[in-house]
């Protein structure tokens, strides 16, 4: 046996980039697998969950886990990572945020199965079968995980050690998070491994005063080179969002749009962005105000919680249905948490 | 609750120059009004962040209430347009999360306007009277599932979550 360390990967409900972002940090891998015995990596190598279960609890010395928790498979490798770790990172915004995939939360789960199985253009299940947990066929029965209602970030699943931001996180600041777990030089658990400043500190763009009479999409416009992307109208989330990536979206113009996360300090991305965004409307007629925001933001959850809706504060949409005084039972379980 | 009747929880950001003076007011003159509205003073309608309000519903408000000078009269001269503009924002998207809209309202109450506030705050309770309680983090919790059924589905998931080689 060799005394190196042990570094197990998942990947929950995510698309994968953060699997592709951890082989970015390109031959500095071999110096990941000098320092660690690589024991779980589906995405990679082959592996069996049935091994991890085997092993000690607190035996693997690093779990980099990416994506949020949509069912209960992934809540169970969740808890059991959490279990078998000594430290446990969220990697990447789906695991930290809930990210693009906690974006489904503005629909229930039986609206998101009705679209996906049946009225999606590329739909093709004339029987209208939809997924269920158990199905007997001949040999015995099949199970598939519990699709849950609402799509939960890692940390509001198990305890959650340290998180590393970005959609997906640069190689150049995954390559830090190592060294820094390997020389032991880290912040206080539970903190986020990253800058604490803005975008904005990195953003090269000339800022003067902001008066928007109008926003503008992207497509709407060719931004000036030089001055401030929020200035010209376009809804720039650098304000709110943290520093690492080095301003790559705005130096070409583009528009930030949130990926790394809050910045420190920041409760609920989408609202401070809202108090940003508002404070630089250049109006103060209130019917003025309110068709600046209808017209220039068709979409404003996507706009301020394209990457966080699941970890802000009200974490998914208000439920139809919702109105009605709880049951004895469920009134006690909001209040107790 | 005690009589079964339902008693909406609103949070009030009263500024503190007019608004909490007309509440002030309201009091003193013994305008009758519902007592539904616990009221948090703050300097100015402008400092009411878009999170105070996402944190009240978070914690269990069912509606929230931003009351300021009317715009013109600010103590800090443009503040409240600034509360305006952050209240029109904030409004536009908690639609989009299908929040009723009498839950979030907006309020002009000068410091004389004991009576106005005090109406607006019974007319208020009354809207979300009709549309029951909110109780935001009900919405996190999986429908039909409760803890116990959730740790079914993961001993299941110890026992099938591998074929065995045959």
């Amino acid at each position: 046996m060799s005394d190196k360390g042990k570094l197990a990967l998942y990947w929950a409900a995510s698309c994968g980039g953060c699997e592709i972002a951890v082989l970015a940090v390109n031959e500095k891998i071999l110096d990941v697998a000098n320092a660690f015995d690589i024991v779980f990596w589906p995405c990679v190598m082959d592996g069996k969950v049935r091994d991890i279960e085997k092993m000690p609890d607190k035996s693997i010395d690093l779990c980099l886990f990416n994506g949020g928790i949509r069912n209960s498979e992934q809540e169970y490798m969740a808890r059991l990572l959490r279990r078998k770790a000594k430290v446990l990172v969220a990697f990447g915004s789906c695991a930290h945020e809930g990210c693009i995939p906690g974006l489904a939360n503005m629909n229930s789960r039986d609206e998101i199965l009705q679209f996906v199985y049946k009225d999606s253009p590329s739909a093709d299940n004339p029987k209208g079968v939809l997924p269920e947990v158990e199905t007997k066929v001949p040999e015995g029965t099949l199970h598939l995980p519990f699709f849950y209602d609402t799509l939960k970030t890692l940390g509001q699943t198990v305890d959650v050690d340290y998180y590393l931001p970005g959609c997906p996180p640069e190689p150049e600041r995954i390559w830090d998070a190592i060294v820094a777990i390997l020389s032991g030089k880290l912040p206080p658990p539970g903190s986020v491994i990253g800058a604490e400043t803005t975008v904005c500190d990195d953003c090269p763009r000339k800022r003067e005063e902001k008066k928007i009479k109008e926003f503008k999409r992207t497509w709407q416009i060719i931004p000036d080179t030089e001055k401030c992307l929020l200035e010209q109208g376009i809804v720039c989330c650098g304000i709110a969002t943290r520093a690492g990536c080095g301003a790559l979206c705005p130096q070409v113009g583009s528009p930030c749009i949130g990926c790394y996360g809050p910045n420190a300090g920041v409760e609920d991305f989408g609202a401070r962005m809202m108090t940003a965004i508002a404070s630089v409307i250049d109006s103060e007629d209130p019917e003025e105000i309110d068709r600046i925001i209808q017209e220039g933001i068709p979409d404003p959850v996507g706009t301020f919680y394209r990457f966080s809706l699941a970890h802000s504060s009200l974490r998914r949409s208000n439920r139809a249905g919702n109105g009605k005084p709880a049951a004895k039972e469920e009134e006690a379980e909001v209040s107790g948490r | 609750m005690s009589d079964g009747t339902f008693e909406p929880k609103i949070v009030g950001f009263l500024c503190n120059w007019c608004s909490y003076r007309a509440a002030d007011l309201a009091g003193s003159s013994r305008v009758k009004y519902p007592p539904n509205v616990r009221i948090i003073r703050v300097m100015c309608s402008g400092r009411v962040d878009p999170t105070f309000a996402l944190k009240a519903f978070e914690l269990g408000a069912d509606g929230v209430l931003l009351a300021g000078c009317h715009p013109g009269e600010c103590h800090y001269l443009e503040q409240n347009y600034k509360a305006m503009r952050r209240f029109s924002m904030l409004k536009h998207t908690l639609r989009a999360m299908k929040l009723e809209e009498e839950r979030f309202q907006l309020l002009w109450a000068s410091a004389a306007e004991g009576n106005r506030f005090a109406e607006h705050v019974a007319k208020m309770t009354e809207e979300v009277r009709k549309l029951g309680p909110l109780s935001w983090r009900r919405n996190w919790i999986e429908k039909g599932l409760d803890d116990k059924e959730i740790e079914k589905f993961l001993k299941e998931h110890e026992e099938a979550m591998e074929v065995p080689a045959r």
